[in-house]
This record gives C-alpha cells, sequence and structure tokens, in this order.
C-alpha cells in the first residue's frame, strides 16, 4: 500500500511539540523519527502536524434538508476545516432515530470517503422527548453517543432513563441544555445588547437550570453525561464544581463563545443567531478559564448549516446557527493560543485527543501505530475569512471578513490525504 | 440627515433639533389651517404596515398628502409574513416602482433596518417589534418642546409596559440626548434588562418616579400580557402601578400629562388623569402630522 514520509515538521504529541519526520504506512503512523526514505515525500518545512481534529457535534442535515448541507458538502467543509472524524446530531428528517437512518448515513458517508462520519443517535423517538428510541439496535448499527440535540430532554424522568438505559449500551447522552419555557421564543442574549436592539432575549438560565438538572442527574445516578455547547460563565461554574465533587460530567464549547460577543447583533445581521445565542465579555472570559482548566473538555463546532433563504430575512424569522467547520481551528488558534496564552498542545486535546475518548473511538493522537489521521497546519498564515470560499452549503457565519491565524494545509484520515492546499502532497 | 429614519439610537442631538425646528414650524402653518405645501411635490410615499395601526398611519398619510406627494397605503396581513413575498421582495418591488420614501410598521424588531438595507427609497421606521418608534418619540419631544422651552432639566417620568415599547426606547434615546432625564416604572416582569445603561433611570417605587416629575406619560398596557403572565388582572395593575389623581400630587402642579395612545382608561392613567387640563394627548397627535412632515421634508431634500 502507499508509503510516504511527511518531513521538517513539527509534530504534536502527547508528549509535547517534536521535530522529526512520519513514516506512514498501510494507513497508519508506522514510525516516528528522522531518516525515513519513501517514494513519496511531503515536506512540512515550517508547518505543524497534529493529531486530525474531532468535531464530536456537527448537523450535516442529510437526509431530509440536502439544501442545507448533505454528507459530501460536509465532509468536503470538514477536511477543509482539518477534521478527520466528525459526529452528526440526529434531528435530520427523519430524525436519526432508528438503525436504517444511521446505516443509510454511514453508507453515504462511507460512498464520500473523505473524513469518518460517527453518527449520534436521538436518544427518544423523533426526538420528542417522551419515549426512548431504539438505542440499543442503532448502537449495533454504529452509533457512537445518543442525544436530542437541538431539543432538550425537558422532562427529567425521560432524561434518567435515556441515562440509565444508553448507559447499558456504553454510550454517552449528550445533553442540549435549554429550559424552552425560559428561554420562551427569545432570540438573543439576554442583556444590554437585546435591551439596545429590542430583540427578544434569552437569559442564561434557560441553559444553566438544565446544566444544573443534568449535573444532579448524573451525580444521582452516577452516569457520564455530557453537556454540549455550554456558553455561559454560570454553565462553566456548574460543572467545574461538579467534576471537582467527581460527577462524571463532560462538556463542550463552539469558538462563537470565546470568539465572539453579543455586541454583534445590533446590525440585525441573522449570521449572528445562533442558540444558545451570543453572549457577553464575561461569559466569554469564562469559557476561555474554562478551556484553561479543563473544565472544558472538547471545542466542537456545532456546524449549522442553512440556507441563505432562512438567514436573509427578518431576524426573528431567520434559523438558527453559524457553519462552523471551516473556521474552527483558526478561530480557536487566534483567540485561544495567539491572544490568550492557551498552549498548542492544549488546543490538540480539546479538539482531538478529548473528543476521541469520550466517544471511545479511535484516533485523537499522534504515536507510532495509531491510525494516520493527521491534520497539517501553517500557524504563520493569517487570511481573512470569505464565507462564499465556504465548501459548505452554508455560508452562515458571524466571522465573514475577520482576519484569522492559522491554516489548514493537508488533511490526512486512515493515510490518505483528503484535502491539500497550498503544501506539495 | 442619513438615507433612513430607522431610530433615534443613532441620530444627533443636532439632527432631533434640527427636526424638531423644522417640525414646529409645520405645526404653526397647520394651526394655520394651511394643509396643501409642495414640499415632496412629485414624491411617492409608501406606508407598508405589517401590524395594524389607525393613527400612525393616517398621520404618515396625512402628512405625506399636505405636502403633495402621491401616497400609497399598503397593509399586509402578520400572518402572511412567515409564508408570503419576503420582505426583501416586496422592498425591491416598490423601488423598482419608483418609490421615494418607503414607512414601514413591522411586528420584528429590525426589520426596518433589512429594508433599507436593500432599497434605494428612504425608509422611515414607523415602529418595529420592541425596538424603535422614532416618530413617536419626537413628537413627544415636540410636544413637550414647546410646552417648556427646552429639555434641559426636565424630569420626564414613563409609567408603563416598558420592556414591551419601542416608544420608551426612542423617547429614551432622544429626550436623554437633549438633556432631560428618564425615569421609568413599571414591574420588574415588564422592565428590559439592563435599562440604566440605555439612559434611562429605574424607579424604585411609583412615587420616586413621579416625584417632581415635569411630564408624565403612560405607555397602554395590553391584555395579552396579563395572559402572558406578566401582571395578574388590570384592576391590580392599575393599583400598584397605574397613575390616578392621588398618585399624581407627587408630579409637579402642571405637570405635562402624556400617552402615545390608544389610552385603555383606567388602567395606566385613570379618566381623570387622560382628560385633565394639562393633559396634552390630544396636542400630541397634531405633532405627530408635524413631525413627519418635517422628517419627509428633510429625508427628500436634495
Amino acid at each position: 500500500m502507499y508509503t510516504y514520509v511527511i518531513k521538517n515538521g513539527t509534530v504534536v504529541t502527547d508528549k509535547g511539540l517534536i521535530e522529526c519526520d512520519l513514516l506512514i504506512e498501510n494507513g497508519r503512523i508506522a514510525k516516528i523519527g528522522k531518516g525515513f526514505t519513501a517514494d513519496n515525500i511531503i515536506d512540512a518545512s515550517g508547518k505543524h502536524i497534529l493529531p486530525g481534529f474531532i468535531d464530536m457535534h456537527v448537523h450535516l442535515r442529510d437526509p431530509g434538508y440536502e439544501y442545507k448541507e448533505d454528507i459530501s458538502s460536509g465532509s468536503r467543509a470538514a477536511v477543509k476545516g482539518g477534521f478527520t472524524q466528525i459526529a452528526c446530531m440526529p434531528n435530520t428528517k427523519p430524525i436519526c432515530d432508528n438503525a436504517a437512518v444511521v446505516g443509510y448515513i454511514l453508507k453515504r458517508a462511507s460512498e464520500v470517503g473523505l473524513c469518518r462520519v460517527l453518527v449520534i443517535g436521538a436518544a427518544t423517538k423523533d426526538e420528542k422527548g417522551e419515549e426512548l428510541a431504539e438505542i440499543g439496535k442503532m448502537k449495533e448499527a454504529g452509533i457512537v453517543a445518543v442525544s436530542d440535540d437541538g431539543q432538550p430532554v425537558w422532562d427529567s424522568r425521560i432524561m434518567r432513563l435515556v441515562i440509565e438505559y444508553a448507559g447499558d449500551f456504553g454510550l454517552m447522552v449528550l445533553s442540549h441544555c435549554e429550559d424552552k419555557k425560559l428561554s420562551d421564543g427569545g432570540l438573543v442574549n439576554e442583556g444590554y445588547h437585546s435591551s439596545l436592539a429590542g430583540l427578544k432575549g434569552i437569559t442564561r438560565a434557560a441553559e444553566e437550570v438544565m446544566v444544573a438538572r443534568d449535573i444532579i442527574l448524573a451525580e444521582t445516578l452516577k452516569q457520564r453525561v455530557h453537556i454540549c455547547h455550554i456558553s455561559t460563565k454560570g454553565s462553566v461554574n456548574l460543572v467545574r464544581e461538579a467534576k471537582r465533587r467527581g460527577v462524571k460530567v463532560t462538556c463542550e464549547t463552539c469558538p462563537h463563545y470565546f470568539g465572539a460577543t453579543d455586541e454583534m447583533i445590533l446590525n440585525y445581521d441573522p449570521s449572528t443567531k445562533v442558540n444558545p445565542p451570543l453572549r457577553e465579555d464575561s461569559d466569554v472570559e469564562a469559557i476561555i478559564e474554562g478551556l484553561k482548566d479543563g473544565t472544558i473538555d472538547a471545542i466542537v463546532t456545532d456546524h449549522a448549516p442553512h440556507h441563505k433563504d432562512e438567514k436573509n430575512i427578518e431576524y426573528a424569522l431567520a434559523a438558527f446557527g453559524i457553519s462552523g467547520l471551516e473556521t474552527s481551528f483558526a478561530l480557536s488558534y487566534t483567540k485561544l493560543v495567539k491572544e490568550n496564552g492557551l498552549s498548542l498542545l492544549a488546543l490538540s486535546k480539546l479538539m482531538s485527543a478529548n473528543p476521541a475518548a469520550m466517544l471511545c473511538v479511535e484516533g485523537g493522537s499522534i504515536a507510532e501505530g495509531v491510525k494516520a489521521d493527521i491534520t497539517v497546519c501553517d500557524l504563520n498564515k493569517e487570511w481573512v475569512v470569505d464565507s462564499s470560499k465556504f465548501l459548505s452549503k452554508g455560508k452562515n457565519t458571524p466571522f465573514n471578513g475577520m482576519k484569522l491565524w492559522g491554516e489548514v494545509v493537508m488533511t490526512i484520515a486512515d493515510g490518505r490525504i483528503v484535502y491539500s492546499e497550498g503544501i506539495n502532497g | 440627515m442619513n438615507k433612513d429614519l430607522l431610530g433615534l439610537r443613532g441620530v444627533s442631538k443636532e439632527e432631533i433639533e434640527e427636526i424638531l425646528s423644522v417640525a414646529g414650524h409645520m405645526k404653526k402653518l397647520l394651526k394655520q389651517g394651511v394643509k396643501k405645501l409642495p414640499n415632496l411635490q412629485g414624491k411617492s410615499v409608501i406606508t407598508l404596515f405589517y401590524e395594524n395601526s389607525t393613527r400612525t398611519r393616517v398621520s404618515f398619510e396625512l402628512a405625506s398628502k399636505y405636502m403633495s406627494a402621491v401616497a400609497v397605503n399598503i397593509n399586509v396581513q402578520a400572518s402572511s409574513v412567515a409564508k408570503g413575498e419576503t420582505l426583501i421582495d416586496t422592498g425591491k418591488t416598490l423601488d423598482a416602482m419608483q418609490s421615494d420614501v418607503i414607512i414601514i410598521r413591522h411586528s420584528m424588531s429590525g426589520a426596518p433596518a433589512l429594508l433599507a438595507k436593500n432599497v434605494k427609497a428612504h425608509v422611515i421606521n414607523a415602529g418595529d417589534g420592541t425596538n424603535e418608534h422614532p416618530t413617536q418619540a419626537l413628537l413627544d419631544m415636540l410636544t413637550i418642546e414647546e410646552h417648556y422651552g427646552g429639555f434641559k432639566g426636565l424630569k420626564v417620568a414613563i409609567l408603563g409596559d416598558i420592556k414591551h415599547s419601542r416608544v420608551a426606547k426612542s423617547n429614551i434615546f432622544g429626550l436623554t440626548k437633549l438633556g432631560a432625564e428618564v425615569v421609568l416604572y413599571s414591574p420588574a416582569t415588564m422592565m428590559p434588562e439592563e435599562i440604566e445603561r440605555l439612559g434611562g433611570r429605574r424607579a424604585k417605587s411609583r412615587e420616586e418616579a413621579l416625584h417632581n416629575a415635569d411630564v408624565v406619560m403612560g405607555l397602554r398596557i395590553q391584555l395579552e400580557r396579563q395572559q402572558g403572565g406578566l401582571f395578574p388582572t388590570l384592576s391590580e395593575y392599575n393599583k400598584f402601578f397605574g397613575v390616578g389623581e392621588r398618585e399624581l400630587e407627587s408630579a409637579k402642579i402642571d405637570a405635562m400629562i402624556m400617552h402615545p395612545g390608544p389610552v385603555n382608561r383606567g388602567v395606566e392613567l385613570s379618566s381623570a388623569v387622560i382628560d385633565a387640563d394639562n393633559s396634552f394627548i390630544e396636542d400630541q397627535v397634531l405633532s405627530g402630522v408635524a413631525v413627519r412632515m418635517a422628517i419627509l421634508s428633510l429625508l427628500t431634500k436634495k
């Protein structure tokens, strides 16, 4: 099979950053060191070589909403963003609450054959929060976790049952924390800017009361719960305290919760409309603190592509969500490493090793013998976000025109070069 | 002036003063019975209303017609907003018909800004969601200015549903820019977040709000807010948050009584207060036509 060497890069490993070469053989990292020879050489001089990124929270919209995104366009966007594995949420049409839909997604993903697509099954039938979905059969079909993402499991008894039942199959529940009665049709973060713009606010409490509930359930049941896209200072504090007590809770956040604030809503541009909403400076600071001290386990995109017609309308009518796969690394690198002193190794763990460990999937590190899932980045490259160049069908980003540092130049999945730009390979 | 009038948040003190000065002149002419001015000759003015309104729409229509414009009214059923033609498409259609000014009222905050971004015509916000209602605030300001001769040092008390009131917000932005103090009072369930940073001062009690006030403005309490649980009953609202003759004793003698209408008698203001000698509610209506004439004329002036 295909053998090649990636030379002269700086490799991000568990033990730190090493200047060395990688010998790739049969889809695996055969050796790490110096002096390998092969017919094919990739010169990574001046570049950083990271474990392939893993995004555990993506909406691929396929089946049912292919006009927003499909498995092919979503996969292309993912590998351009440096992702070798992405986990897709079940809020498709039909809802991915049964083995047949799981099978369809996995089949399409393998036909597309770019990154590995992991499937998250619905926790309850039709994401209605009323009856358990066929979690066991979906596990057989290949799901890696369960979630009703987009919809909270509002009924605490059902949530308890989901956590217990999914636990039997070794599956973690990913919880979208939102008390819909409290968010009450709100559009943006409730605070100064919502008052200024006259847009209906969503109180932070809508997220935090459900974070607290799920922590209490995890603690009571002694089971794992993973909190999706946390966005507030209060949520960070709740998770930090719970972890200190030994509760088996993990959580994720998204680049827009540390790279943007709700000041951006003032021009009524619906590209800023996302759920949970963009928050304030004090929340951004707390999220960054949580990423630094290990309270937050992963950076995910919550990639939510939408059609232009669903965004270029009145703010109240526009869809929630940000197309995030193609800006995630650069936003994270710029905001966390460049501006806030997080180490590159820590960022790598948040984007690769931690999600792999939480989902119990292979990947997430560079070591001899592991699958060759690799992302090569040029950290010295400054570039301007231009959503018209996105490979995703969703051009909806509030970061258009923003200057960012760090560009993905090559993505390798299972040893295959699935994306390459500005580097010989 | 800018191309559009979307709100008073982005309008300077000087621009407000200019509008009020022209509006004062227009109001004098109206009082003299002059109802034919040439300012908008050859211009077309469209009122595009996605929310029911009689008062504001008629006021704009008369203002346009008094200045010789061609005025056309379009009423769009709120229920068809989501499924009908998009706002941008409607705007582009009106633009293609060579409309000079589009006056829009919409239940969703930011809709006028979206329209303005997509059309060549001047856009005037006639009230959007819970955002702004700049012409209402300007007519309130004209009424106050004519009575007191200015704004410096005046205390304007606004009582009612502040949270859902675009009138209160535009008044806060406008009045504070001209030096008045705006004091607000409502149940906490109807008070927006961080109102102080917007420029208003939240009173701790009804008495504190009314104490020594030069202007007392009531805002309409809608029954649907009761259904939404923001207060228990209209009568309880009136008892603890409304303004009657007894409460009004805290305000300055002859304090101006104002209300953007339509009034719920006996809820936010008692009938005795509404009909008092120092009530300016009808004068506000005339100011409304004058202010709208001034804005139309200033926006379309080359």
